[in-house]
């Protein structure tokens, strides 16, 4: 048992180290240390090409598709330095995190000529289409249609909360194609994409007044006959795969985004004292703690992936990372006071990074499967309890 | 990057655990409970497999493994709250071995029970101890149970009795302010341990019996309201567990952050305990709350595994201060 990476490891982490400080403090020096998703957008896009040009951009997938094939510690490595040099959100996460890897598994030889290369590039930035109105943590619940016409699909149907759709040029859609099912089976995993008459973006405003997520409307849209993943029917088990992916690599990374802002706490606690009260101090170091234990667990789970098995302790990542963040913005709150509340932005309804974290972490327990749903599986896949009943009416 | 255990760690788990499953059974236990808290017998058993003395060099007769090896043992150890002063023998030795006492370390390898006293502390299984190591000015003293004097009551947790004890007569050493510290290194890491075996048994225990136990015509495991508490049990464990081998390898390893690792994992392993051994108690409905039913023993070491050698308060207290809160205000 070790908690260190070799020293091969380590050159490695030099490596990336440099290349990101060059980029992030010369020709992207622009995006660096930006944390909102929705900021910058078209700078984002052409960091994605930046990193794509030297390779840097998918490093975990095969050279063949444009990645390095880097080793599942130098992925980690990567995603470290990547936050430690203050990387901007990846505008392109849902496709270098989700669909790619979903496409390598899943994928026809052709499809992954087609779509993988031009993810690990940049020139397709996608997003997801599970969510409906009447099915969010039921899936089985999607009522899009799809069937086929010609050489294409065509799709008819409304998405929800559809994370950046705004800036995306694929979608990935699960469709019912089988107009007689219910729940899980007759659904298919359609590739569409977005720019064409049938789809329409509509923003919502969510409650930090930013618009990340928006209304999808797919009337007679239109993708190829050969865009779709897995085989008619068979696109549950596909989707669900996804979900798997987003347990990855990104946790690391995304770990040394919540030490930046556990330090903001810090520094904020020592700027107006509060750090001196003996009851915030215990917070903090409760957090500082819960901070750590993220750390070790996702080695652990990333020691288990690389030895080609999996701990059932990844099941309960999510809500893990999930509860500590919400708890941070909560402490946030707690340390920042009355002054927290009010926006320093000059008439606009924007917050600073901790008053925004109190915000926007009410979401990280309902996104990426709900604090509930986690329970759920946590206690039928991990601690194999009966499962719950699944009826639902025709 | 390989955070896993070595293939000799995980034997080492295996014949820990069978040990113990087989010689500190609830009957075992329960005996030593009416007795004086301690299981000779299978004491007499982790002496003779090295278990004790696990971290301690092969000279004097150790089996020189490291602090990840210790917890493995002291995580089976709390899996069946086994009635044996391990923690604090094994806090001792350590001690001990700072300052090259290897004349003491052989006396307790060959089958004696050292105890640990700090500041302010009890001496665990201080009424059946040898040797007994006090912390004073500093550093800590060595005494022999004829210099000491040891008043004792009844101890909430049975399985591991508490002693006030005090210096009376002459010490036979005098150790430094290094074998204090690494004295409570050992203690911490193994307290943690223990802690995080008593909750994942909480845990397997519960499932057990909420899979079996009927109501409404149904096994109460299929209730979400149960299911939701048993996941969230395991969410703790398993930050527990993060913990408890983070602490265990960055002292073996002598990482930077190896302080703060042992703080989290003492304050965090018995807090989820705590949780998960009063959550056993709940899903077990009124059969928990008997002296029968072995819940308790789980409830009462996870609250004595919440004060030895410090409080969880004290130890994020100190990562307040390792963190760079500064003082606390006055
Ligand atoms: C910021 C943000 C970004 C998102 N981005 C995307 C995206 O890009 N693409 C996409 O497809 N979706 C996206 N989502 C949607 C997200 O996946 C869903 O909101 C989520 O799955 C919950 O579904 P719902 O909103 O319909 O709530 P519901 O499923 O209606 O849940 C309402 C409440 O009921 C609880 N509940 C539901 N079922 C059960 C059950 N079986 N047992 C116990 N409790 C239950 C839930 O936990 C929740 O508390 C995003 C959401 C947010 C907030």
């Amino acid at each position: 048992m070790k908690l260190g990476f070799t020293e091969a490891e380590e050159a490695f982490r030099v490596e990336a180290a440099t290349w990101l400080t060059a980029a992030l403090t010369g020709p992207f020096a622009d995006v660096r240390g930006v944390t909102s998703l929705v900021e910058m957008p078209e700078r984002r896009r052409e960091w994605e090409k930046y990193l794509a040009a030297s390779r840097w951009s998918c490093i975990g997938w095969p050279a063949q598709y444009g990645g390095r094939d880097a080793t599942l510690a130098q992925q980690v490595i990567f995603a470290e330095e990547y936050a430690r040099a203050g990387g901007p959100p990846r505008l392109n996460h849902l496709g270098i995190e989700l669909i790619g890897p979903t496409i390598l598994a899943y994928g026809t030889d052709e499809q992954k000529a087609r779509f993988l290369p031009a993810i690990a590039n940049g020139d397709h930035i996608w997003c997801q289409g599970y969510s409906e109105p009447g099915a969010g943590s039921d899936l089985g619940g999607v009522r899009t249609k799809a069937w086929r016409e010609g050489g294409d699909w065509v799709i008819e149907g409304q998405k929800v909360w559809t994370s950046l759709a705004q800036f995306c040029d694929w979608i990935f859609v699960i469709a019912r194609t089988d107009p007689e099912s219910v729940g899980s089976k007759g659904l298919s995993f359609l590739l569409v994409p977005m720019d064409q008459d049938g789809v329409t973006v509509r923003n919502i405003v969510q409650m930090t007044g930013e618009s990340e997520f928006n209304e999808t409307f797919f009337d007679a849209a239109r993708t190829d006959a050969a865009n779709i993943l897995g085989e008619p029917g068979q696109g549950w088990g596909v989707a669900m795969a996804l979900l798997g992916f987003e347990r990855g690599v990104s946790t690391l990374g995304q770990q040394m985004g919540f030490r930046n802002e556990l330090d903001d706490l810090i520094e904020a606690a020592r700027a107006n004292g509060s750090a001196g009260d003996p009851v915030i101090r215990q917070k903090i170091a409760q957090a500082e703690i819960g901070l750590r234990l993220m750390r070790y667990g996702a080695l652990r789970m990333l020691t288990a992936s690389a030895d080609g098995g999996s701990n059932p302790a990844a099941f309960t990542y999510k809500i893990q990372w999930a509860n500590w963040r919400q708890s941070l913005g909560e402490l946030a709150m707690e340390v920042l006071g009355q002054a927290g509340e009010i926006s320093d932005a000059h008439g606009e309804y924007a917050f600073s990074r901790l008053p925004h974290l109190f915000l926007y972490s009410r979401a990280d327990t309902i996104y990426g499967g709900t604090n509930e749903i986690q329970r759920n599986i946590i206690a039928e896949r991990a601690l194999g309890l009966p499962r719950e009943a699944r009826t639902r009416a025709k | 990057m390989r955070f896993a255990f070595t293939d000799e760690q995980a034997m080492i788990a295996e014949t820990a655990n069978d040990l113990f499953v087989g010689e500190a059974t609830s009957e075992r236990t329960r005996a030593a409970m009416a007795d004086a808290g301690c299981d000779r017998a299978l004491w007499d058993s982790l002496s003779a497999t090295g278990f004790v003395g696990v971290h301690m060099p092969g000279d004097v007769g150790g089996s020189e493994l490291g602090m990840v090896e210790l917890a493995i043992i002291a995580e089976a150890a709390g899996r069946q709250v086994a009635a044996v002063p391990l923690i604090a023998t094994q806090a001792a030795l350590s001690a001990l071995q700072a300052d090259g006492r290897a004349d003491l370390i052989e006396r307790v390898l060959g089958g004696q029970v050292a105890t640990l006293a700090l500041a302010g502390g009890l001496a665990p299984h201080g009424t059946i101890a040898d040797l007994f190591l006090i912390e004073q000015d500093g550093g800590l003293v060595v005494a022999d149970r004829d210099a000491v004097e040891v008043g004792a009551g009844v101890t909430m947790d049975q399985t591991r009795p508490l002693a006030q004890v005090k210096l009376t007569g002459a010490p036979i050493a005098t150790l430094s302010a290094k074998a204090l510290d690494v004295a409570k290194h050992t203690g911490w890491i193994a307290v943690a341990a223990d802690a995080l075996g008593g909750a994942q048994a909480c845990l397997d225990r519960t499932v057990e019996y909420v899979k079996e136990r009927q109501q409404f015509g149904q096994a109460i495991g299929g209730f979400q309201a149960i299911k939701h508490r048993l996941a969230d049990m395991m969410v703790e464990i398993e930050q527990a567990r993060s913990a408890v081998y983070w602490a265990a390898c960055a002292v073996d390893e002598g990482a930077e952050d190896a302080e703060l690792a042992l703080h989290s994992a003492k304050a965090f392993a018995a807090d989820a305990y705590a949780t998960c051994a009063g959550a056993m108690i709940q899903l077990h409905g009124g059969i928990g709350f008997t002296w029968e039913h072995d819940a308790h023993l789980f409830f009462k070491r996870a609250q004595a595994d919440r004060t030895l050698f410090g409080s969880s308060a004290q130890h994020r207290e100190a990562i307040a201060q390792i963190i760079g809160l500064g003082a606390i205000a006055a």
